[in-house]
């Protein structure tokens, strides 16, 4: 029997002989077709508990799997890979080796909350994935994704000046991530605008590197974040089971 | 509820983007107080609500940025703050949220405030709004027929609301109340205010679709697509522009259009315009006056077309 959802087994759990014949009966190809079974041996009884730890993911315990986060997701449209429901089901029961197959995606989430708004059980399932990214770059699983970068550029010149400059978030951000700034699509932009205004736009640019937006008397403000986040991330690393600050 | 006196001199909370990249955003909105009459007087010392970044870092560091500028509205003697930035928006709301039912984001709330040397914030003193709720309520549809002088007749506009004014639903408990009441599923104050002003809305689907804005520089394939696909629907749609309330959609709407042309060779003619620019040019104010050269999709010709700027 030709076996006709294999998009939905595992490449690698299908096994077929190019030629075969058994018993004097050819059965090459797909009529030698089976699929391995499949066992679960290393569950991480803890996994749950560890996400739930995290900011974000307290509610993963109240899913129901009824799905409606995956039917409403943005980027699931985009991508079928990206599977809030399926993660979330992993996660509860444990299967941390299934999660990792996804674990390069999973920090795609846009934080639309569409998935919050259709949930019926309150899961916040925009925090559940938001949680395990977090999760996956604690652990060691994968670097900091392009989003985290993102949120520490961004985050950073928020807690040390109390308001961001978005030029300069840019500019951090491509640096970090070894972007260079003369995309073709940046170049048309800002071609265009100066083209348009050029004195103005050229002053902004001018006024925003010498005098970079600050909130005034925000130095006791910054101070108070600082040490209120380097408490959390402590916290975040000992509810993992991890030692005190690594590498970054 | 038209003509609401209480929003006629509110506190105003521009944020980090309105002196950014939506600039034009923050001119016309000041421009269309000032026009129709209604006072805004900008929070001292604001500080940046946080955003979609920092509540990935910490989501109570998000609840104190939006709590300090809450603080401060109250100690400035305001009951109101007006945020047009659909973040901000967001964010404060979530912090008034929070602040009323969650005890930890209370008391770090506490922590930090008093150790940064201010007030701390409670629930209940100050109440959030939209610029469309600032329009909406003080103005009215009534009050902006009254004031049309140079009417949007002939314009047709799709309406893009985009994800942090109406989800999550929890934080807007004052939303789906009644037909007056703004809707978390089909939201309609800013179609109310521009076919006011004499625009010809269409039957836009995508209304609270995301543009990807989240991550609009760190995954900008995904937020090139998302914004092409609200993009290519406006104009099946028949709209000539896309009307916006937030600086960070309209920005992304107009970078990823660019984008998708130069990367995906995918090309869109349709205008993106704040709602507050038409808005003001329905006024009488001029392009100029609200902005409109400062677009990426620059509008001027069309605008010219239809006997505007």
């Amino acid at each position: 029997m030709p076996i006709h959802e294999k998009s939905l087994i595992r490449p690698e759990k299908l096994i077929e002989h190019e030629e075969l014949v058994i018993e004097g009966v050819d059965v090459s190809g797909h009529w030698s077709t089976f699929i391995e079974g499949r066992s679960v041996a290393d569950y991480n009884e803890n996994l749950q508990d560890e996400i739930a730890a995290l900011p974000g993911g307290e509610y993963i315990h109240r899913c129901w799997q009824c799905g409606s986060c995956t039917n409403s997701c943005t980027v699931n449209a985009i991508n079928a890979d990206f599977n809030p429901r399926y993660w979330i089901y992993l996660i509860r029961t444990g299967m941390e080796e299934e999660l990792l197959r996804d674990k390069d995606i999973i920090w795609q989430c846009v934080s639309c909350n569409k998935c919050t708004y259709a949930c019926p059980r309150d899961v916040v399932p925009e925090g559940v994935m938001k949680a395990t990214s977090h999760w996956l770059e604690l652990k060691g699983h994968t670097p900091k994704s392009p989003s985290t970068i993102f949120d520490e550029a961004f985050s950073e010149q928020v807690i040390s000046r109390g308001k961001i400059e978005d030029g300069l978030v840019l500019r951090n951000f491509f640096k970090r991530t070894g972007q260079p700034l003369n995309q073709p699509w940046l170049i048309a932009m800002v071609g265009g605008l100066i083209k348009r205004f050029p004195v103005f736009y050229l002053m902004k640019l001018g006024f925003a590197t010498v005098f970079r937006p600050k909130t005034k008397g925000w130095n006791r403000a910054r101070d108070a974040i600082n040490e209120y986040a380097e408490e959390r991330e402590a916290a975040n690393r000992k509810a993992l089971g991890l030692g005190s600050k690594g590498a970054k | 509820m038209a003509g609401d006196m209480k929003y006629k001199k509110v506190a105003y909370y521009p944020g980090c983007a309105l002196e950014g990249s939506g600039h034009a955003y923050n001119r016309s909105t000041k421009a269309v107080g000032k026009e129709l009459g209604l006072d805004l007087v900008e929070i001292k010392n604001w500080n940046c609500c946080g955003a979609m970044e920092v509540k990935n870092i910490d989501p109570k560091i998000q609840t104190y940025l939006s709590a300090r500028n809450l603080s401060i509205t109250e100690e400035m003697g305001f009951d109101t703050v007006m945020a047009p930035c659909n973040g901000c928006y967001h964010n404060l709301k979530k912090a008034e949220y929070d602040l009323g039912h969650d005890e930890t984001s209370k008391e770090v709330n506490q922590r930090l405030s008093s150790k940064a040397g201010h007030k701390t914030y409670e629930a209940g003193k100050v109440e959030t709004i939209h610029a469309l709720d600032w329009i909406k309520k003080s103005i009215g549809e009534e009050g902006i027929r009254e004031r049309v002088k140079n009417s949007l007749q002939g314009i047709k506009v799709a309406n893009y609301y985009g994800c942090m004014y109406t989800r999550p639903r929890h934080i807007f408990p004052e939303k789906d109340q009644g037909a007056d009441s703004e809707s978390t599923s089909k939201p309609h104050y800013m179609d109310d205010i521009l076919a006011a002003a004499g625009a010809e809305n269409v039957d836009f689907p995508l209304k609270t679709a995301c543009c990807g804005g989240a991550h609009t520089l760190s995954d900008s394939d995904t937020s090139t697509k998302l914004v092409l696909n609200i993009l290519t629907a406006a104009e099946a749609c028949g709209a000539d522009v896309v009307a916006t309330e937030c600086p960070t959609c309209h920005t992304g709407l107009e970078m990823h259009q660019i984008r998708a042309e130069k990367v995906l060779g995918r090309k869109t003619n349709i205008k993106i315009l704040y709602f507050t620019q038409l808005l003001g040019m329905a006024l009488g104010l001029s392009a100029k006056k609200v902005g409109v050269h400062e677009n990426f999709s620059d509008p001027r010709s069309l605008l010219k077309e239809k006997g505007l700027g």
